[in-house]
């Protein structure tokens, strides 16, 4: 079931993000970012960790779960460590996802030659 | 900002704008918006079935295996824009493609492989930010405010 609804929703944030694309006309970048920020404001008001729950990969794989994550660790560290947790837990949780893509990505450039 | 650019043009530019608005072809919303459902979909579904590999076989729980999971899709990514294939895909699938997480890696990736003809340093380095750049600045921006926020108004971060 749950993989039913990771397909919906999923789905449904990149419709959001077509939508963008071509009535709103806006570029790949403004999106991306605009969806993060999104991420970023539902999580703040708590929407976000129960679409996870409900959808699974559904919401934690499209890029909204970055700004998700972002806030995720800035509060996780608010906790233990008081305010200034907002400045260094904010990559905490996100670590994973930025060291693969910038480690991945180099390595990619090592060993591709670019095409045409 | 069109109309910025409409009001600066002389009349004959205003009128030849105004013909290629005409002649542009429209563009098919509602397909590209079913392509970027599909596409979306089914790499969040291939997400949730590497995410329940990692509960069940790795023994994660449910919350800690989305890092692993996001970490294992943005290396499917690199290897597919290495081989050509995620941008031939790419341009099927429009943003069912760029918004999953594997969009922002093929960005990286394929910055990093354009620009290495300028250098370690300068290219693959510097230009590997190109797409992705913004995505982290303003969603780390908007984590700090959100971050304060929160913390101004219930303390200690409130029930995460």
């Amino acid at each position: 079931m749950i993989f039913l609804w990771a397909f919906l929703v999923g789905g449904a944030i990149c419709v959001f993000g077509q939508i963008c694309f071509d009535a709103f006309k806006l570029t790949p970048a403004h999106t991306m970012t605009l969806l993060v920020v999104l991420g970023a404001i539902a999580d703040g008001l708590g929407f976000y960790d129960p679409l996870v729950k409900f959808a699974g990969a559904g919401a934690s794989v499209p890029i909204t779960s970055f700004g998700n994550a972002l806030v995720h660790g800035a509060l996780e560290e608010i906790q233990s460590s008081g305010w200034i947790g907002i400045i260094t837990g904010i990559f905490k949780v996100t670590s994973a996802g930025i060291s693969a893509a910038i480690i991945f990505s180099f390595l990619a450039a090592l060993l591709v030659k670019p095409k045409g | 900002m069109a109309n910025n650019k409409l009001k600066k043009a002389t009349p004959v530019q205003q009128e030849y704008q105004r013909l290629a608005k005409q002649i542009e072809p429209k563009r098919p919303i509602l397909k590209n918006c079913l392509r970027a459902f599909l596409t979306g979909g089914l790499i969040c579904v291939v997400g949730q079935a590497i995410q329940e590999m990692f509960v069940h076989f790795a023994g994660f729980d449910e919350e800690k295996a989305s890092n692993p999971t996001v970490a294992v899709l943005i290396f499917i990514s690199v290897v597919l824009t290495s081989l050509g294939v995620y941008d031939k895909f790419a341009q099927w699938a429009g943003a069912g493609s760029a918004v999953p997480v594997t969009g922002f890696a093929n960005s990286m990736a394929s910055a990093a492989i354009e620009h290495q003809s300028e250098g370690m340093v300068l290219g693959v380095g510097g230009k590997m930010f190109k797409l992705a750049g913004p995505v982290i600045v303003f969603g780390t921006v908007a984590a700090f405010f959100v971050g304060l926020a929160t913390y101004v108004l219930k303390g200690t971060g409130g029930g995460h």
